[in-house]
């Protein structure tokens, strides 16, 4: 890896997951009507965490997990340089009429979340649609997406890549910038 | 991680594309699937994308599944049959394809009665050609639904026994089936009367049986083909009833094996010719299975295709 600076440990990593949790509860109480959908790969990482964190605050309750693969909704497809391979979706309920929370490592130019938003109205019609990202880039924006809640906001430059690595995968829980881009 | 994209630019064969293909085409099919079972069957990845069919040779089944593969896509679509165009009127192929490209197409699915006729487009134009069946040569979409429904049943095919049924010598189907099938390390054998087998098939790899029954107890899945009538230009067969009689499938014969057989056909079925309708409509049969597959493997095609230029 080029240049690494960590921007965020792991301690305050886990306060931050910890926030996000909180600040749901608040805002839906026990999940009746809500459902978490994770985006496909990164976000699916942070979605699972939410969720199980979630769930054992929440206690008995069951709150509706999905996670959704945006592949076949990208705007670069055939432009981008690398090919793009399709992951699952897993939804196993109807988000008609529910509140969605979407979840994303990383908010940056925002097509992904665009892409999401149309592929999740395969599902229903959500009765709203929120959006959770551990790191937004908020000067890298290319469409009007803001982010709802939110674990830090980075100011960097369009060159930089920021990652985010979580324990399941990488061994450890830590958000990267990294000066050049890896590809 | 396996592959992410495919070694090829075109679908001409199974011959001529790898394992590696095979599975990325059947791990891609699987989120597809995922699709066209959905409320809303549609995505946009082609939207920007547009197919012409070509079907110099008539077809019902390959030609709606691809249809309904592009629109599912969302890619635009044109169709085109030898019957109602300039073809009659004594175009050559090579000109009425080039016509219809500098319309701007992107992709050509192609249905040709002569052996090798996508190889030969590929070679002079621009666009990705998939074939949908050139003559007696491969059928390679059938081919990769036939594996992609016989792994939904058995998982993976390596070392699974799979017997081609019927008419070998001009099935295109046949011979794409036995590539992909001996590619995806399955043990592969084909039945009929003898002069229904090319001589020299045992070169591929493959088994040679003459006897339906003995054909039967050796294999996990019965994959049985149509007699193509139109293809019999002299007669290889003494009479329907007799090959019926020698090499049909029916109920009694099945139940006399006392085990669990998959039965696939790519269709048309000729009811109570290879197959007794007791059959083709039996809990062993998996016909309609594939039929649905078909349209999910040809998005994932499709797909892969596109985004290889």
């Amino acid at each position: 890896m080029k240049k690494g600076k960590v921007i965020l440990k792991s301690d305050r990593f886990v306060l931050t997951i910890e926030r996000l949790c909180h600040q749901l509860i608040e805002e839906y109480d026990d999940f009746s009507n809500a459902c978490i959908i994770g985006i496909q790969m990164g976000g699916v990482l942070m979605a699972n965490r939410i969720h199980q964190r979630l769930q054992e605050i929440v206690g008995k309750t069951k709150i509706d997990y999905g996670k959704l693969d945006i592949t076949f909704y990208r705007d670069d497809f055939r432009t981008r340089t690398k090919p793009l391979k399709a992951n699952s979706n897993e939804i196993e309920f109807l988000i008609e009429d529910k509140d969605v929370i979407l979840v994303d490592d990383v908010l940056y130019t925002g097509r992904s979340v665009q892409a999401a938003m149309t592929a999740l109205q395969h599902y229903g019609r959500p009765k709203s649609v929120r959006l959770m990202a551990m790191v937004d880039r908020r000067f890298n924006r290319h469409l009007p997406i803001q982010c709802n809640y939110t674990g830090i906001r980075v100011d960097a430059l369009d060159e930089a890549y920021v990652k985010v690595a979580w324990a399941e995968t990488e061994g450890k829980d830590v958000v990267w910038i990294i000066e050049e881009k890896k590809d | 991680m396996g592959a992410t994209q495919l070694s090829t630019k075109h679908l001409l064969g199974i011959k001529y594309i790898t394992k590696e293909d095979i599975q990325l085409i059947f791990e891609t099919a699987d989120n597809f699937k995922e699709v066209i079972n959905r409320p809303i069957k549609k995505v946009p990845s082609l939207r920007d994308v547009t197919i012409a069919n070509l079907f110099f040779e008539n077809s019902t089944r390959t030609r709606i599944s691809f249809e309904l593969a592009e629109k599912r896509l969302s890619a635009d679509v044109v169709n085109f049959s030898a019957s109602s165009s300039s073809v009659k009127k004594g175009e050559t192929l090579l000109d009425t394809v080039n016509n219809i490209l500098s319309m701007k197409v992107d992709m050509v699915v192609m249905r040709h009665p002569a052996p090798g006729a996508p190889s030969f487009l590929a070679q002079h134009i621009d666009a990705n050609i998939i074939n949908a069946g050139d003559g007696t040569h491969e059928h390679p979409t059938q081919a990769l639904l036939d594996a992609f429904s016989m792994r939904e049943q058995l998982g993976d095919l390596e070392g699974k026994r799979i017997a081609i049924f019927g008419d070998i010598l001009h099935s295109r189907v046949a011979l794409s089936n036995i590539f992909c099938l001996k590619k995806l390390g399955a043990e592969v054998m084909v039945c009929g009367p003898p002069t229904l087998i090319p001589k020299h098939i045992g070169e591929l790899g493959v088994e040679v049986s003459y006897n339906v029954k003995e054909a039967l107890k050796w294999c996990d899945v019965a994959n049985v083909l149509r007699i193509q009538l139109e293809r019999q230009d002299i007669k290889y067969i003494p009479s329907i009833r007799e090959y019926t009689q020698y090499f049909g499938i029916n109920k009694a014969l099945l139940d006399s094996l006392n085990k669990k057989i998959i039965i696939m056909h790519p269709g048309p079925i000729n009811r109570g010719v290879e197959l007794s309708s007791d059959v083709a409509d039996s809990e062993h049969s998996i016909i309609l299975q594939q039929v649905e597959n078909g349209v999910a493997v040809r998005m994932a095609i499709l797909f892969l295709l596109a985004d290889k230029r």
